[in-house]
This record gives structure tokens, sequence and C-alpha cells, in this order.
């Protein structure tokens, strides 16, 4: 399998051959180069995908291999950091994602971004973005995770400010790199002190190898109460959740919207903001086995953020913003079945097959729902909602994939969402009740908002157009077809054959009551929706908004998270710790040196007296001379 | 003949040219000549140490030679390297080559310029290349005294102020250096000055090391940015010319981490291990400080002063954890540091050159009128904080991941203290790159100027492809500093 | 009596110099000052040969000795006082500082 090796070396090859040539090209030659090198990329990651899942199991499950692994930096006697290729169930269905969105998107921005200024730049970054996320995915050791994840942040850095004229594109990638940039420290502690009682970064020696004699002594001990290796998970988790935008970690994802649509697509739908979910279930068998108490932790943070961005969805009037919540809110969803999960058997790892599942799908029906979005932007040339309305009629294609993604996310049968979102449901009801109830809530507010988009842009009331919307060209129009297919068929891979906690065949069965429940849930939230959106006006809506409008507001406003941290950063940070420290070493530090020179040369102006030039000054000078030394000699002597 | 003698030689043939030079063509062309040359030197150098040591040469250092001075005071000229000295001569042929082209525009007294500047790489070179204790301080003070003439008369801004505290500063830390260094002459029997020999006899007595450790860390921390006395630096470089600026804090505030881990650990072991905690906490200090203070200058050059007042408290930082990972890291970080600092002074030289401004107030939108000067900006502020792929990356991690290696709970408390300088260094870097390259130009002066030319092209591409080697292929030379490292290291684990 | 009383009117005397060297302002006045201080010494010198050395004659002819070069001397002061009068316009000392930091 060492073709694989081409699956990375591609898009890094493309990203600097774009990057410093590109600009001698036509764009729409790059274009074209960056979308045929990421379909072979695809079609590499495809065969990959058959061959491993084609080949035989070893005791019920599929080998880990290792087809390509080169030492890169030592680090004393123990510790190295190598750079390879690790293919198991998960890293090789992470290829086929992240290929097969990426290449979608780079079609899809041939058409989008026609006649934009820097489309070469733009592929150069999209090629750089896919060889990190790819990279990240098929890591052998949490090193290499790192580095690819310090790679995959500077990729959507790059992407979100790609209109780097507008302050506020510019003022978002500050943001999101600086808010995951805190996360990666807590990743770097973590990667630490786990290495510190491990003393190996691999993978494969982590979890179940010579490590584990070391790891479990180091179970014993503790630091401040909390277990040593609960500290370094935990720590872990904080990365994991800066990345997935976990709450409060969140606050970058809402204003990476500013980049161009299709980046919103690629990487903060499918791909990077996944990557939180990808690292907890990679390091899945260090929590179950050493810091189970983090993975309940998980679930709540999962839980709260889920129920959190589900809210502020609903009153958010830009259609991305909507979108983007909703993702931060189906990352939750991800991140409870991970925590929910009890054990690595069937019964207690649903939750892991679960997470992976809905990531796939989800993936899939998500980066369809924004690519939908930015046909309808490039149609109405807006964002916020008021422009659009009655779209239906105008853009054909662009209204079914979309309303196929919408009935996905509902969690309605027979699209792929409803399965996914099924077991994790059934995952939740097996750890408590109430976990259980809670995000069965949460999925009929997610139904709730997404119709509620979908009535406001494709029925409701049609808004003033300078030129009548049209439906996009082909470019645009294939990849949403594509995915939508997809998001049909989808529900039917029986994925438990593939990936579970264990790596044994587990029979995905639909628990009768789980299904009914959500369906139903799911059917009266889009019901609701329709009575409120679908007309021309919309009195319910307002009625309710006007009523309470104190919440309305807040949730509009995103419960002003935004403004803590701008109010953390600025006043805090930046006036109470930097302004004075600053101060303190030009006034205090430096200004001691400068009482030096000063004292120095006062000191040289008084002795500098002496010499008056006057001779009387000298001749007493001489005489208290000779009585000293008289008086020293009478006293020697 | 030694090879390692031509480092000294050429600079000083380079001198006597310039001397009886006519014009500025002939100028440049024997500081492009000179400096090629001492490029290719380190070059072959390298492959000539990387072949001894394959070929099995364990001895601590090579290349030994000496040649007696002044016998009665045991000073020799002794010559010798090791992966460290190598690392070190290859970042400063390649500053002193990226130094001449940055500076290829200078008008005003050029010869006396590039005489001082060849003086000051005389000095640095010499410094590297003996191990002699006394003809090491020499060669420090021969890179001292240009400093002040240097940043006194072609600096900018504060100068004469700025150019007479850095001196004096320096200077006064000279003076207790030297000090410490007949300290420890006298200490160890007075029977040799040379360092391998002082450290094999490991005769100081405990006493005297007690007194001369902190003298002698001292003396070479100052130069080497130690909180308090860090106060030189900003001003110092804010107000130095381009191609001084890159020589000063790219190779010379390398000398003091140098100093510090060649002379003061390595002789002074037990003293070390007592006293380091409290430089320990020192530079942890100065991390953490320099990158806060960071974040509120407005001025281009004062931003990365203090951004090179944490980077080089992280080397300190990491020699004073005293085991081989985090000292091979603080090497990595001397020579990945000096490259990207020297890259940020050139590149803000050049800007400054064409906006007669460096006040990021001012600066806004250059990314669209000198896209080349912008994105090479760009790559050298990813690379100062610590993105992979990048040299900046490999020695932090290293660095972070020896330190933390320590059985002690302390040093890993301070190791997680310091390793939260990564994100206020993204703070100030990005904050600086949003304001001044992104956003709308909104100066209508600023639309008018000029992108790169091609020498000012040469020195930042060559300084982005030494950055961008080691971050993507640093094997080679982690493995060479570290095997040259252990010896010191082994001399400092004392139970 | 003997010597205890010379040396006494010489101690005198020098003092006396001494302080009118430091506390006059005026040139000649301070010339006169150390004429004393001069004349002092040379009266020790006489007693001491007197009354030590009776059979010697070295002390007196120091004495004489002495007398001829502050003769000349006094009149070489004299000469570079009045130059500096030329330059001054004044015969006070305190005036006389050109020679400071």
């Amino acid at each position: 399998m060492e073709y694989t090796i081409l699956i990375l070396l591609l898009p890094a090859i493309m990203f600097i051959f774009l990057g410093l040539a590109g600009h001698k090209l036509k764009p729409k030659i790059a274009g074209i180069f960056g979308t045929i090198s990421l379909g072979i990329v695809t079609l590499l990651s495809l065969i990959t995908a058959w061959e491993y899942f084609t080949s035989p199991r070893v005791n019920g499950v599929f080998e880990k291999i290792i087809p390509f692994n080169i030492e890169w930096l030592r680090l004393g006697e123990f510790l190295h950091i190598d750079i390879g290729i690790l293919l198991d169930p998960i890293s090789v269905m992470m290829l086929v994602v992240i290929s097969l969105v990426s290449f979608m998107v780079h079609l899809y921005s041939m058409g989008y971004m026609h006649g934009e200024k820097g489309f070469q730049r733009y592929y150069a970054f999209l090629s750089l973005f896919t060889f990190s996320m790819l990279g990240l995915v098929v890591a052998t050791n949490i090193f290499q995770t790192y580095i690819f994840w310090e790679l995959v942040g500077v990729s959507s850095y790059l992407l979100i400010g790609f209109y780097y004229t507008k302050p506020s594109a510019i003022a978002a990638s500050k943001k999101a790199f600086i808010v995951t940039r805190f996360a990666d420290l807590g990743f770097l502690i973590g990667i630490l002190v786990l290495s510190f009682y491990g003393q190996t970064f691999g993978f494969i020696d982590l979890m179940g190898g010579n490590s584990d004699l070391a790891l479990q002594g180091a179970a014993q001990k503790s630091f401040l109460g909390i277990g040593v290796l609960s500290w370094a998970l935990g720590l872990m988790f904080i990365g994991a959740a800066g990345k997935s935008a976990m709450f409060p970690l969140h606050i970058w994802l809402p204003d990476a919207m500013e980049g161009p649509t299709p980046v919103s697509a690629l990487i903060h739908a499918a791909t990077m903001v996944v990557a939180g979910v990808y690292l907890v279930a990679r390091m899945f068998p260090l929590y179950i086995v050493y810091a189970p108490g983090v993975l309940e932790i998980i679930a709540c943070v999962g839980a709260f953020t889920a129920l959190f961005a589900a809210i502020i969805a609903c009153v958010q009037t830009d259609i991305k913003r909507v979108l983007a919540f909703s993702t931060i809110s189906q990352i939750g969803f991800m991140m409870v079945a991970l925590g929910v999960s009890t054990s690595m058997d069937a019964h207690g790892g649903l939750g892991y097959m679960a997470s992976m599942f809905h990531l796939f799908t989800h993936a899939m029906f998500k980066a369809l729902l924004f690519l939908g979005a930015g046909s309808i932007i490039h149609a109405v040339h807006s964002n916020e909602m008021k422009d659009m309305g009655g779209l239906r009629k105008h853009m054909p294609i662009t209204h079914i994939t979309f309303l196929i993604a919408c009935l996905a996310i509902a969690g309605i049968p027979p699209f792929s969402g409803f399965f996914s979102k099924d077991e994790i449901l059934a995952a939740a009801f097996k750890f408590s009740p109430m976990m259980g109830w809670v995000m069965t809530v949460i999925a009929g507010i997610t139904a709730f908002y997404m119709f509620r988009l979908y009535y406001n842009i494709f029925w409701a009331k049609e808004a003033k157009h300078e030129h009548k919307p049209h439906e996009s060209g082909f470019s645009m129009t294939i990849p949403l077809m594509v995915l939508a297919l997809i998001t049909c068929v989808a529900g039917f891979i029986p994925f438990g054959h593939f990936i579970t906690a264990n790596g044994l065949v587990y029979d995905i069965h639909l628990e009768t009551s789980v299904a009914l429940l959500s369906v139903g849930v799911a059917i009266i939230s889009i019901l609701i929706a329709t009575i409120f959106y679908r007309k021309e006006t919309q009195p319910i809506p307002e009625m309710l908004a006007s009523k309470f409008r104190f919440i309305h507001k807040s949730a509009y406003k995103r419960f002003y998270i935004d403004e803590v941290y701008q109010f953390i950063t600025h006043k805090v940070i930046f006036a109470c710790i930097s302004t004075p420290i600053a101060w303190f070493d030009r006034h205090i530090v430096d200004g001691f040196m400068n009482l030096m020179a000063t004292a120095t040369q006062k000191l040289s102006y008084l002795i500098r007296n002496f010499q008056s030039g006057r001779v009387q000054q000298y001749a007493y000078v001489f005489l208290l001379g000779i009585v000293v030394i008289v008086g020293l000699i009478l006293l020697i002597l | 003949m030694n090879i390692l003698l031509f480092f000294v030689i050429i600079p000083i043939l380079m001198i006597f040219f310039l001397w009886i030079s006519k014009n500025r063509n002939q100028i440049r062309g024997i500081m492009v000549a000179g400096s090629s040359l001492l490029l290719i030197l380190a070059g072959i150098l390298t492959y000539l140490y990387l072949t001894q040591r394959a070929a099995g040469d364990t001895a601590e250092m090579l290349f030994r030679s000496d040649y007696s001075w002044y016998s009665s005071l045991n000073i020799k000229l002794s010559l010798g390297v090791d992966g460290i000295s190598v690392a070190m001569l290859i970042l400063s042929s390649i500053i002193v080559f990226t130094g001449t082209f940055a500076s290829w525009q200078l008008e005003n007294q050029t010869k006396e310029f590039f005489l001082w500047f060849c003086l000051l790489s005389l000095g640095v070179f010499g410094f590297f290349i003996t191990i002699d204790l006394f003809t090491m301080f020499m060669f420090y003070e021969i890179a001292l005294i240009p400093m002040y003439l240097l940043i006194g008369v072609w600096g900018s801004g504060k100068k004469e102020y700025a150019a007479m505290k850095l001196t004096l500063m320096l200077m006064g830390a000279s003076a207790i250096l030297i000090a410490g260094i007949l300290g420890i002459y006298f200490a160890s029997g007075a029977t040799s000055m040379n360092i391998l020999e002082i450290a094999k006899a490991g005769n100081i007595p405990h006493d005297a090391q007690l007194i001369f450790f902190p003298m002698t860390f001292l003396g070479f921390g100052v130069l080497g940015a130690l909180f308090p006395f860090h106060t030189w630096s900003p001003d110092g470089h804010a107000s130095a010319p381009t191609a001084v600026s890159m020589l000063h804090a790219g190779v010379l505030m390398k000398l003091g981490g140098y100093g510090c881990f060649r002379v003061a650990m390595y002789l002074m072991p037990q003293a070390a291990n007592e006293l380091g905690w409290i430089f320990l906490i020192l530079t942890s200090i100065s991390v953490i400080y320099g990158a806060f203070s960071a974040i509120v200058q407005t001025d281009l050059k004062y931003i990365n002063a203090y951004s090179s007042v944490s980077h080089c408290g992280l080397v300190l930082f990491a020699i004073l954890m005293m085991n081989q990972t985090a000292a091979t890291g603080a090497v990595l970080q001397m020579l990945s540091h000096g490259l990207m600092t020297a890259l940020f002074f050139a590149l803000i030289g050049m800007i400054y050159g064409r906006t007669h401004t460096r006040d990021i107030r001012e600066l806004s939108g250059l990314m669209k009128i000198m896209p080349f000067l912008s994105v090479c900006y760009v790559i050298a502020g990813l690379a100062n904080l610590g993105l992979p792929g990048f040299s900046g990356f490999v020695a932090e991690m290293t660095i972070f991941v020896g330190s933390f290696q320590h059985t002690d709970i302390f040093h890993r408390v301070i190791t997680i203290i310091a390793t939260t300088s990564i994100v206020i260094t993204a703070v100030y870097i990005l904050r600086l790159i949003g304001r001044s390259f992104y956003g709308e130009v909104k100066n209508p002066e600023h639309l008018k100027l000029t992108d790169a030319t091609w020498d000012e092209r040469l020195s930042a591409i060559v300084l982005i492809i030494a950055i961008v080697a080691l971050g993507v292929a640093p094997l080679w030379m982690n493995n060479m500093i570290g095997d040259s490292v252990l010896p010191i290291v082994k001399a400092l684990v004392i139970k | 009596m003997g010597v205890e009383l010379y040396l006494v009117i010489s101690t005198i005397m020098l003092c006396a110099g001494i302080y009118g060297f430091l506390i006059r302002k005026n040139t000649l006045a301070m010339l006169i000052s150390v004429e004393l201080i001069l004349n002092a010494a040379d009266i020790n010198f006489a007693v001491f040969n007197k009354f030590l050395f009776p059979n010697q004659l070295e002390g007196h002819f120091f004495t004489l000795f002495a007398i001829g070069i502050v003769a000349a001397e006094t009149a070489i002061a004299i000469a570079i006082i009045i130059n500096i009068y030329r330059n001054v316009q004044s015969l006070d000392v305190d005036k006389i500082d050109k020679m400071k930091h």
C-alpha cells in the first residue's frame, strides 16, 4: 500500500507549485491543476479504502498498517517524532471523507470564485489545507498529529483571511488562530505529560504495547488530587475542544464565516472542525482505561454546546451563521456520543461507532448545505435571509439538494442523518435517560431551525432583486448533486462492519423506540417550522420575538460571549498585564539603568569641582593631605 | 594549516582590501566575495566535520590546534570546534552574507561601515572557533567595540543614546566576565586557559564556584538578554542599522547563550546545579515578560526586539535544564532564532527604507503595495510563532519536551509556564501582521512605493530557505548538536 | 631658654604665613605670606645650626642660599603677577581660574 504516500505528497506539491508559480498561470489553469490533483487524491483514497476494507480480518479486526514511517526528530533516548502513515479503520474513513469533500469544494470553487482576485492563491491554500488535514488523520504518533494540527490551523487562518482587505475578515482570521492556539497549548501540555509517563509518542505503542506497563504505573500517581493521566487526556481534550468549537472556545467559528463559502464548507463544516472529535476517537482506548471521568466531562461539554448552539441558531438571520451554529451543535452530538461510551465492546462502545458514523454523514450533508448556501449567496449577492425568499422557483437544483440535506440533518429516514443520529440517541439513552432526552430535544430544535432556514430561503416572501436570481452553473451544481446522492444512500452503509470501538463487527439494528421518538420529534418540529415560516408573512415568529424580546436579543447576540472575550483580551490582558509590563520595563528596569548613568554623571560633576582652578583651594588640599599623613605616621610609629 | 584559521584570516583580508578600496562597487564586490567565501567555508567545514564524525572520531573537539601566545599566563590561541560551534559558524556566515545584501543600498560612508562590520564579524567568528578562555574574551571584546560606532553613526532614532547604553551595559557585563574568567583560571590552579583542560581537571573548589559561576553566567547572560539586564536590547536593536541589527540580534546574542553553556556551566557544574534555579526563574520571566511587552509596542523594531528577548530567554532557560534534549533544543533555538530575527530585521529595514516609518499605526495594506516583502514578513511571522515546517517549531518543541522530562516538579511547572509563550507570541505577531500588511492602504503616499530589489530579495530568500530547510529536515542538525552537547551535559549531571 | 623660643617664633611665622596664603585674596599679599613661610624655614636652619652644631656652618650657608633664591623667585612671581594683571585687570586670586575643569 505504498502508493498511499502519494495521497499526502500530491496536495503538498500542488501547494508549493501554485504558491510559487501560481500568479504566472492563468486562473483557470491553476484551478484545473488543483482540482485534477485532488481528483487523483480522491481516487487513491477510495482505492485505499477498498483495498483496506476488503483485505481479510486478523482476529476479527482490521489490522493497523503502517506503509510509511521515517524518523523526523530525535528527542532523547526514547522519544522521537516520526512522520508516517497509519492506516486503520477511522483514518481510512477520514481519508475518504476529506478527499471527497475537498474534491467537491475544488470543483465548486471553479465556478464560485470565478473572477476573484487571488484565484491561484486560493487554490494553493486549499491544497495546503488538504495536505495538512490528510497528514493529521494518518498520523502514526501524537506529535505528528500536533504538527499537522498546527498546519491545519494556519491554513484556516490564511483561508478565513482570504479577503485580506476586509477588516472583519482580518479580525476573524486572527480570532480563529488565537483561540485555537490557546487550545493547542492545552494539547501540547497534554502531550508533554503523556509522553513523560509513557516515554513514547507513537499511537500503537501507547495503546497496548510496551508503554502499557509504564502507563499503568502512572495511573496511580496524581497531581492536585486528579490522576496525572486524567490531566494529560483532559488537557488534550481542551485542544480538541478548541479545534472543534466546543463551548467556551466556540467563538471563532461563527466569525470564520467571513471566508469564502466553499472554504466554510470544507474547513468549518466537514473537516477541520471534526479534528477534535477525531483526536478523541484516536485516543479513545486510553480514555476508556485511564480517564473515564474525562469522558463524562466530554459528554457534558458536548451536550451543553449542542443545546447552546441550537438555541442561537434559531434566531440568526445570516444563513451562513445559522449553518455555523448548526455545525457547532452537531459536533456537540459527536462529542456526546464519544463521551457516553463506557467500554470498548459493542454494548458500551456504541457511542464510538455512532460518533464516527455521524462524522461521516454530517460531513457530507453539511458540506452540501454550505455549498448550497454558497450557490444562493452567489445568486442574490447577500447572506441575509431578508434578501431571499421564494427562491424555489428560480433555483430548482439548489432547492432539491438543500431540502435533501435539511431532511437528513433533521433525522428523517431514509436519509443518512437519521441513521447516524439514531445511533447517537440510542447510545445516549443507554448512558442515562436524561442525556437521551436532552439530546432528543436538541434534535428537535435542530429540525426546527433548519426548516426555518429552508422556508425563509425557498418559500416565504420574495425579496426585491436587481436582477433575477438564476441557477448556478454546472461546476457548482454537480458537487451539490453528488453530495446529495451520497446523503441519500450513506445511511444504508453497514457502518458497524467497518468501524467500531474494538474493531469487531457490529450489526446496527434500529431500536424502534428511539427511532420512533426521534422521527416523531423531528416531524413535529418541521410542522411547527412550516406553520411559522412557510407563508408570505410570519406573524407568529414576530409575535414571539417581541414577547420574549430579552431572550431573543441575547440569543441573537450569541449570549454576549464574544463581548466577554473582548473584555478579557482588551481590558484585562492588554490593559492590565501587557501595558504595565511594558511600562515597567521602560521606566523601572530601564529607568534603573538610566538612573545609574545619571548618578554617575552627577557624581562626576561633583568631583569635577575639585579642579576649580583656584590656587588657594589646591593649597587647602595640600595642607589637609600633609596633616593626614603626618597624623598617620605619628599614629603608626 | 588549520581550516578554522581561515574564518579569522578572511575577515582580516576583507578589512585590508576595504581599506584600500576606492569606490562603492569595489566595496560591494569585496564584501560579496568575502561573505560568499565565508559561507562556502562554513559549508565545507560542516561537511568535513560530519565525515570525520561518521568515520568514528569521537574526540570532544575536532580540528584542534594550539598556537602559543603568552606562555607565562598560559594564553594560547587554541582552536577547536564541535557540533555546537559548527552550527553557530553556519549561522554567522549566513547572516554575514545576507547582511551584506541587506545593506546594499547604503550610501553614507560605505567604506567605514563595512570596515567596522567586518571587524564585528571577525570577533564573532573568532569567538566560536577558540576554546581558550582568554582569546574567547578577546574576540568578544573585538565584536563589542564596533557596535558603538555602527549604531552611533549609521543608526536611526535615538542612536547616540542607544549606542552608549548598549556599549556601556555590555562593557559592564564583560567587566564582570573577565573577573569571572580570571577567577576560574586562578581557582583551577593557573595551569591552563583551555576550556577542555579545565573541565577535565574539574578541580575548581566549591566556594570559588559559588562566587564565579554567577559572575560568569551574568557576564554572558547580559549579552543573552537575561532579565533584568535586557534593556539594552530594545533600544539598541531599534536604533541600529539593518545589517548591524541582523548580526547583533542574530549572532551576538547567541554568544551569550553559548558562553553560558560552554564556560559557566561546563566548568562549574556544582555551582550550576545549586544556583541554577535562580537563573531559571529569571529566564522564564524573560520569556513571558518579553512576549507580553511585545503586545503593546507600536514600533516594528521594538516588537521584534522584545520578541528576541523572549526567544533568547528560552535559550538560557533550556540550557539551565541540564539534560541532553533540552540543551540540543537550546542550540537549535539559537540557530533558528538567529535566522528568524535576521530575516525580520532585514525586512523591517527594507520597509523602513521605503515608508520612512516603523510605526504600525501608520502602516496599513502593505500587502497590496509590496507583495514580496509582505509575504516574506508573513512567513517570518509564522516561523516566529513556532509553526511546523519552520525551524522555530523544531527548536521550541525540543526544548519543551526536553525540559519536561525532569523528575523535579519545579522544573516541570516552570516548563508549563514557559509554554504559554506560544499563545502570547501568536497574539502579537498576528496583531502586527493584521494591522500593517492586511487591510486597505490608508496613506496615499504609500501607493507609490516599489517592491523589493534583487539584492533585497536575495537576502530574504536565503534566510527563508535556511529556516525552511531546518524546519523540514532537522534530523542531521539535531544529531550533530546532540552528540556534541552530551559531554557537557554529562559533566553537569552530578549526584 | 634655648632652642624652643626660636622654634616657637618660627612656628608662629610659619602658621601666619600659611594662614595668610590661604585667606588673603590679594596676590601680592599671598606672595608676602609665602615669604613669611620661607623665612620661617630659614630661621629654623640658622637656629638648629647655632644650637646643635655650633662648630659647623652648613646651616648658615643654607640660609644665605635660601634668601638669595627666594629673592629671585619673588622677582619672577611679581613679573608673573604683573602679566596676569594685564590680562585679568585684577589682583583678586579668585579671578584667576582659567585652569579649571
